[in-house]
């Protein structure tokens, strides 16, 4: 029997209802509204009395009108046909949606129901198995999707039978298994499970040690992010924070890339709609869209299914991470979540925290970075979820809550600046207060010295002292005048200059310098690197300014240049001539 | 509206504050229209069977037994072609008496569009003034604000953009204008002859502020009819979106809540986001753009209202006088349009990217110039230069009385920097400076 409801208050979209039984915190409820009927989700009970957020309008709901509970919290549907799809907040495909308007309590299933698989088994009759177990395997896209014993089983069990190859549809039985009882279950490609709970079916969470590439230059060369690690983009609008996702979520290497439009622009989206079906993943060779699945929750669209897209995201994220994949989840952005917390907590009329915020604010986003990671699997497979993330200050000021508690949290911190921006420096990562912890990490300098070059963290951080003493010189010049200083002191402004103009500075619109490979960062790295290092016979601060100009403006085409083309060999020709002509 | 037969009248008001009035009603649903003491309402809040309402045009002289009718429906307009060329106030009635437009009765604030049913906007919108065309774009489908500080003559730029848009309607929807902007705004398109394809919304200041919470919404209903129905290309007008904000907080303030940063309600973000998202590239090849006005003050950038609006539009664009050439520019540091990108060199020609970017570089080292030089220290032979550049560039192109076709301001930036730079201080592909370098 479900439990019903009836409204007994209505502020914007918190309904009050006063309930007939049992009901459970973040339980789902659907509220009728004539013969409309919406989700909703509870989030405070007293007494008899029920408080529900709707995930839509509630204009014209009345006093009395029907609410029914489900006994169940919000669940993610998990199945082959997951990739290229673009869903709401609640996982509706938004393609499958008629007419031109989201209207109100439009429900589509996730995936094809009626879509049939070709099945090849993994497991064999007698095998024990426990949730997440691999039992067998389809191909989606160009992914192996295992089909796993659902994560909701507790214990462990042993495989009855499994059906043989074949296909099959997803609503299928694919096999069956028994507990210690020898009470049978069946199973078949689809699943659910609450995304609000962490998928915990791993053996260990080890430290990460990979790093995973985003072509970006200012990110992998300067402040890498590693594989099933976190990171976060704090910057003031207009400094560049989506169109760095965008290029990161183009060029990332991962298996599976989730990104979750939260509360932002909605030409944002259609911007992936259009590109991503056309896009090529330099690395596979197929379209970025079979890898990618979008789940959008614009800034127009209820506000209540805000705070749901990111979960649903991540749950995502963990059901493919549980086959061994390596998954990027994306997030942008993570404040209008935070500020969907806010508007339900002011409404529920709780003592607020700094800012309006709700105190549990910072609580809830570090469990939220939490459940990213590198996991080790049962069979001893590894997969990931790294998570990326912005966050829009208020202000463009770093110190309000949610900076503050997502610094907490995530690992990589690329902090976007404003003067950077204005200046068209993009992107616009700031090279002195951003940074990335995993360089701290002996297993990543390990990954580091072997896969891109011996020692090659000191030679970063070489860079970053570069980046510093350029600074401090450019103060002086600007204190004193350019006559005022030493010609030393321009020659050590020009040459982080010269490693910000070309390494950190990176044409995301232009075809070539958009994404640039791990090989290629290293070898234009190591050249700048060398300049820097180098002393030059520069008598006047003019000659040396011209001189860096000239360097800047060859390495800028050498950037535009097609990698190791005649014309890139020919930008690094006039490079060592003038570099010598000056030794 | 008028009471209708068997009406159920309400004449006991428990409370009153100054925005919303609280009775006990029953059968009533939420966002209801009605009519209290003769003054239009809006359901905001029930619990149980009391029901609070909050009074448009401010609870001055209302008695706890007013008469109180429920309309039984949202607020709504009727849309029709016979809108264009009328004026309307809040409520979507004629202004200056008029006949009331016969049409289908649409609730306001209606649902989202689909992001996947929408397309990639992709037309360019010119203006003719280069501060927009040249460096920052407008794209159909775009939502973008003018920054500006009140003194500035933002109601007679927007004004200007709107007629050179060429728009098939131009939908105004203003919100505490002044008498006079109105009447400015009616002259001048009366004068351009545009009359016919304008729809106005307005609320003046001497209306009731709380009132002005339904003007974008009746102007976005009745440019959804056109853009929707019709397919037609719609620009959308809204001024000022600052005095719509302050009306929020008024609202949100009577009803207790919790204020969050600079004493806005916590939903700003989602309040704003919901007027402009219904700025949309249809697929039936009509579209709305929102071209809106945000009043600062003292430039202050980081109040609430300025930086949500920020992160919701595409873009924004700054107006400042340029204090050597006494112009008006459109700033090229501060103003950015984040649509450029889909028709800048595509639309345009191939060469728009790296002048416009050029351009702002070597104006961007004129003000590093100037600072050096008010910092009594010499300027070298290039820093004379880029100030001469500076001076030409604001005149010839960053002015906004300047109206000319973009091929024309991306040859007038090649000739200013061919007069001032060499090809290496302009840094541009050399491809493309092969070909346009006017030697």
């Amino acid at each position: 029997m479900k439990t019903l409801g009836r409204v007994n208050g209505i502020i914007s979209n918190i309904v009050i209802a006063k309930v007939d039984g049992p009901v459970g915190q973040n339980e789902i409820c659907h509220v009728y509204c004539g013969d409309i009927r919406m989700m909703a989700e509870v989030i405070k009970v007293i007494g008899d009395e029920a408080y529900v957020q709707v995930y839509d309008s509630t204009r014209g709901l009345k006093i009395g009108d029907k609410v029914e509970f489900e006994g169940h919290m919000l669940e993610a549907t998990l199945a082959p046909g997951l990739l290229s799809r673009n869903y709401d907040g609640l996982q509706n495909d938004l393609e499958k949606m008629d007419g031109l308007f989201i209207n109100r309590g439009s429900i589509t299933d996730p995936i094809d129901f009626d879509s049939t698989w070709e099945f090849k088994p993994l497991a064999k009759v007698g095998d024990k198995v426990t949730a997440g177990d691999w039992l067998g395997e389809v191909k989606e896209q160009w992914v192996m999707h295992k089909i796993m014993v659902p994560f909701v089983m507790q214990g462990s069990y042993t495989v009855k039978s499994v059906v043989a190859a074949g296909t099959y549809k997803v609503t299928d039985t694919i096999a069956v298994v028994v507990d210690a009882d020898n009470n049978e279950y069946k199973i078949t490609m689809v699943q659910k499970w609450p995304v609000k709970q962490a998928i915990r079916c791993f053996t260990e969470k080890p430290r990460p040690s990979r790093v995973m590439e985003t072509g970006v230059r200012a990110i992998d060369t300067f402040n890498p992010l590693a594989e099933g690690g976190t990171g976060f983009i704090p910057g003031p609008f207009g400094a560049g924070k989506t169109v760095l996702q965008h290029a990161i979520s183009k060029q990332a290497e991962a298996d599976v890339i989730i990104i979750v439009a939260c509360g932002e622009r909605a030409n944002e989206v259609v911007e992936i709609f259009a590109e991503f079906p056309e896009l090529v993943d330099p690395r596979t060779g197929h379209k970025l869209m079979e890898r990618t699945i979008i789940i959008c929750n614009t800034s127009n669209m209820p506000v209540a299914a805000r705070e749901a897209s990111v979960y649903t995201g991540m749950t995502i994220g963990e059901y493919y991470r549980s086959m061994g994949l390596k998954v990027l989840v994306m997030a942008d952005s993570t404040s209008r979540w935070a500020q969907a917390l806010r508007e339900m907590s002011n409404r529920l009329e709780e003592l607020p925290g700094q800012d309006a915020f709700p105190m549990d604010l910072s609580a809830v986003i570090s469990n939220f970075y939490a459940r990213a990671g590198l996991v080790k699997l049962n069979n001893g497979a590894t997969g990931s979820v790294t998570f990326l993330g912005t966050v829009s200050p208020a202000g463009g000021n770093l110190k309000e809550p949610v900076t503050e508690s997502t610094k907490k949290a995530a690992r990589c911190f690329y902090a976007l600046s404003q003067s950077r921006a204005d200046s068209k420096r993009y992107p616009a990562i700031d090279p002195l207060d951003s940074y990335s912890k995993y360089l701290e990490y002996p297993e990543i300098r390990e990954y580091l010295d072997e896969h891109i070059e011996k020692n090659w963290v000191d030679a970063v951080n070489e860079g970053k002292v570069i980046m510093q003493r350029g600074k401090e010189a450019n103060d002086q010049i600007n204190i004193l005048g350019d006559d005022g200083v030493p010609v030393e002191y321009h020659e050590r402004f020009w040459k982080s200059e010269l490693l910000d103009s070309v390494i950190l500075q990176q044409d995301a619109f232009d075809d070539i310098d958009a994404n640039c490979p791990i090989e290629r960062q290293q070898v234009m790295y190591n050249l700048v690197l060398n300049i820097c290092r180098s002393n030059f016979k520069l008598d006047t601060f003019e000659e040396c300014s011209k001189f860096f100009k000239d360097l800047i403006y060859l390495f800028r085409q050498m950037n535009y240049s097609e990698w190791k083309s005649e014309q890139y060999d020919n930008f690094l020709k006039q490079i060592e001539t003038l570099v010598n002509s000056k030794l | 509206m008028t009471t209708r037969a068997f009406q159920k009248v309400y004449t006991k008001i428990d409370n009153i504050t100054k925005a919303t009035i609280t009775l006990r009603a029953t059968g009533v649903g939420n966002d209801e229209l009605a009519t209290v003491g003769g003054r239009l309402a809006q359901v905001v809040k029930i619990m149980g069977d009391k029901v609070t309402l909050q009074v448009f045009a401010g609870t001055d002289g209302l008695a706890t037994n007013s008469e109180v009718v429920f309309h039984g429906e949202p607020p709504v307009l009727r849309v029709s072609d016979a809108l264009a060329g009328r004026f309307f106030n809040a409520y979507g009635e004629p202004l200056e008496g008029g006949e009331k437009i016969e049409g289908e009765a649409r609730q306001i604030g209606g649902p989202t569009v689909n992001p996947f049913r929408r397309l990639q906007p992709s037309e360019l919108i010119a203006t003719g003034i280069a501060g927009i065309d040249l460096n920052n774009t407008i794209v159909s489908g775009q939502k973008i604000p003018f920054f500006a500080d009140p003194d500035q003559p933002y109601n007679a730029v927007m004004a200007n953009v709107a007629l050179r848009a060429k728009a098939d309607k131009i939908i105004l929807g203003g919100m505490g204008l002044t008498n006079d902007d109105f009447l400015y705004f009616k002259q001048v398109f009366e004068n351009a002859g545009a009359l016919d394809r304008i729809v106005s919304f307005v609320n003046t200041t001497d209306n009731p502020p709380v009132e002005r919470l339904l003007v974008p919404d009746m102007a976005l209903t009745a440019a959804e009819y056109f853009a929707v129905d019709k397919g037609e290309k719609v620009l959308v007008l809204l001024t000022d979106m600052t005095l719509y904000a302050d009306a929020l907080a008024i609202v949100s303030n009577r009803m207790d809540q919790i204020p969050s940063k600079d004493s806005m309600p916590g939903s700003l973000y989602s309040d704003l986001a919901k007027i402009y998202e219904k700025a949309v590239q249809l697929p039936n090849g009509g579209s709305i753009t929102i071209i809106a006005v945000t009043t600062l003050s003292g430039g202050d950038i980081t109040h609430a209202i300025p930086d949500n609006t920020g992160y919701i539009t595409e873009g924004q664009l700054f107006l400042r006088t340029d204090t050597d050439t006494g112009k008006v520019i459109v700033d090229p540091f501060r103003s950015l349009s984040r649509l450029k990108q889909l028709v800048i060199g595509k639309k345009t020609r191939e060469d728009h990217p790296q002048v416009m970017n050029a351009c702002v570089r070597l104006y961007a080292d004129a003000a590093n110039a100037k600072t050096k030089l008010e910092n009594g220290f010499d300027l070298s032979n290039y820093d004379e230069r880029t100030l001469d550049f500076a001076r030409e560039y604001s005149k010839k192109l960053l002015a906004i009385d300047v109206n000319i076709e973009i091929e024309e301001m991306l040859d007038t930036a090649w000739t200013l920097f061919a007069k001032y730079f060499s090809k290496g201080e302009v840094s541009i592909k050399q491809e493309l400076a092969d070909k346009y370098w006017k030697a």
